[in-house]
């Protein structure tokens, strides 16, 4: 069972400053699973998204309570390295920002820089292989990666993602970007990347958390005047889109939310 | 290294997910035209519910007054409510294509499916009553007909109030409703032994007899497909799907 969950957030706060962005979230995310995080603009989902890999470290002021446990360390105590953390938890960002280099730097790139020592050819095409590139890129893996479509690109970012073998992948609005067909094919790559990866999604489109995730936390304001976000309720996908037990997420999941 | 990752990390501030410009209001209708759409739909419901109903009565009616013009009549009608169940389909299809409903709208719009479905059979029944009047031919009815004109009074009242308690989402009538089922129920069981005893004072009465049981059958039959519609209901309401117990499973075990 101890490896039933990837990360567990037990009473997690998030603040800029003074100011709490995310109140008091306790989150198991299940291992091998796709976790959607929904909810209206500027309730916190991508200040929770950003503080499972320490991301929000670069922004001045920010500062967690709680704890965030993966393997039973908390991610947060002092004797851990953020760099070892985003190393372990990959990330993939709303608009595809691959490096201005070649398609095969890319991939090498992280890797180099993170000790690898073994068959890095191989390593590309094992990482572009992994997500749905490789076919499209292989005869030109010298070219620059500025020359590939938007969904290839993003395509591109999941295969650099993937080459530093993380554990978890984080993706904020991976498809926003992205036309729909493309789109698709970021939603199956995340089937099948979730056979070896945990990943945890923020979206705004409900339709992608209802069609790839297995479970959906919905976020919101905690109440009314509040600046402060927080997980309202945490279930399966198909409860939440079906018959969510909070009114709040009713009302969000059928578009009645103003 | 945490600095040089940096200038390839897409961190957003947070102050450009936090504008004042943030409200919190809850309970505004932000979606007019597919609230619109789903009362048009739940209107035209209740059209074919009334189609069904007056369906019945006149199929009972007709067959007192053993006239074959008004069952020619209610075989005709059956075909427009057919025609009104796939059109309400259709639109319903359209809705769920183009609205992507979720949670309670889901559940109504999955739930209506069914529904019309069930009104549809319902004018079967009564299709299937018109039917027995026309097979009849010359020959007269068996006995007057008080206790059949009784059921199709209380099957179509509890049609009626089922689909009052659909629209309104009214749980609690939707739960009484089916009660009701116990009446047709008993009510159906006094005809069979009724027609029974007639059957064993003169065989020759067999086939005239076994009409009135198909009529009796297809009018208990109507109440059952209530109670259907009832379960619908709560699902919309609650999102709790369960069988209502029908008190038919009683009648045949005691049948036995």
């Amino acid at each position: 069972m101890e490896n039933k969950y990837a990360i567990e957030a037990n009473a997690l706060s998030i603040y800029y400053g003074s100011f709490m962005a995310v109140n008091n979230v306790d989150m198991l995310i299940e291992a091998q699973k796709i976790t959607a995080i929904i909810g209206p603009s500027g309730c916190g989902k991508s200040t929770l998204l950003r503080a499972f890999n320490r991301m929000n470290d670069f922004v001045p002021g920010c500062h967690v309570t709680g704890e965030l446990l993966m393997q039973g360390k908390n991610l947060y105590s002092k004797d851990i390295d953020p760099v070892e953390v985003r190393r372990k938890i990959g990330m993939v960002f709303q608009k595809p920002n691959p490096f201005p280099k070649s398609i095969y730097e890319n991939i090498a790139w992280g890797a180099r820089i993170n000790g690898f020592k073994g068959n890095m050819d191989e390593l590309v095409e094992q990482s572009l292989l992994g997500a749905a590139l490789w076919d499209e890129v292989k005869d030109k893996l010298q070219d620059s990666a500025y020359a590939l479509s938007g969904g290839q690109q993003q395509r591109l970012c999941i295969a650099r993602t993937i080459a530093i073998q993380p554990e978890i992948i984080l993706m904020d609005e991976p498809a926003s970007a992205l036309d729909p067909i493309s789109t698709l094919r970021i939603e199956e790559l995340m089937q099948e990347l979730k056979k070896n990866y945990t990943i945890i999604i923020v979206t705004h489109n409900m339709q992608q958390a209802a069609r790839v995730s297995d479970y959906t936390a919905m976020m919101m304001l905690d109440k009314e005047g509040s600046r402060s976000g927080t997980v309202i309720e945490f279930s399966e996908t198909k409860r939440i889109f079906t018959n969510p037990k909070d009114k709040r997420t009713e009302d969000y999941v059928t578009g009645r939310f103003g | 290294m945490g600095d040089c990752s940096l200038h390839w990390f897409e961190v957003k501030m947070p102050w450009e997910n936090l504008s004042p410009e943030i409200t919190y209001t809850r309970g505004i209708m932000i979606r007019k035209t597919f609230e619109h759409e789903i009362q048009h739909v739940k209107d035209e419901v209740l059209l074919l519910g009334s189609m069904v109903e007056s369906a019945i009565i006149s199929s009972v009616e007709t067959l007192k007054k053993r006239d074959i013009k008004g069952a020619e009549k209610i075989i005709d009608n059956d075909r427009e409510i057919n025609k009104k169940r796939f059109d309400i389909e259709r639109q319903l299809m359209i809705l769920i294509a183009t609205q992507q409903p979720m949670a309670h709208d889901l559940r109504l719009l999955a739930s209506t499916m069914e529904i019309i479905s069930e009104l549809e059979r319902m004018g079967d029944y009564a299709k299937g009553i018109a039917n027995i009047n026309l097979r009849m031919g010359e020959e007269a009815l068996l006995k007057p007909l008080i206790d059949i004109p009784r059921m199709a009074k209380i099957g179509t009242d509890m049609l009626h109030r089922s689909l009052t308690a659909f629209v309104n989402e009214d749980v609690e009538a939707a739960k009484a409703i089916p009660l009701d089922d116990d009446e047709v129920d008993a009510l159906y069981n006094q005809i069979y032994r009724e027609l029974m005893l007639l059957i064993i004072q003169d065989p020759k009465s067999i086939e005239r007899a076994n009409w009135l049981l198909w009529v009796a059958h297809n009018l208990e039959r109507v109440a059952d497909r209530v109670t259907n519609i009832c379960e619908r209901t709560i699902f919309i309401a609650t999102g709790e799907l369960n069988e209502i117990k029908s008190s038919d499973d009683d009648f045949w075990k005691k049948e036995k």
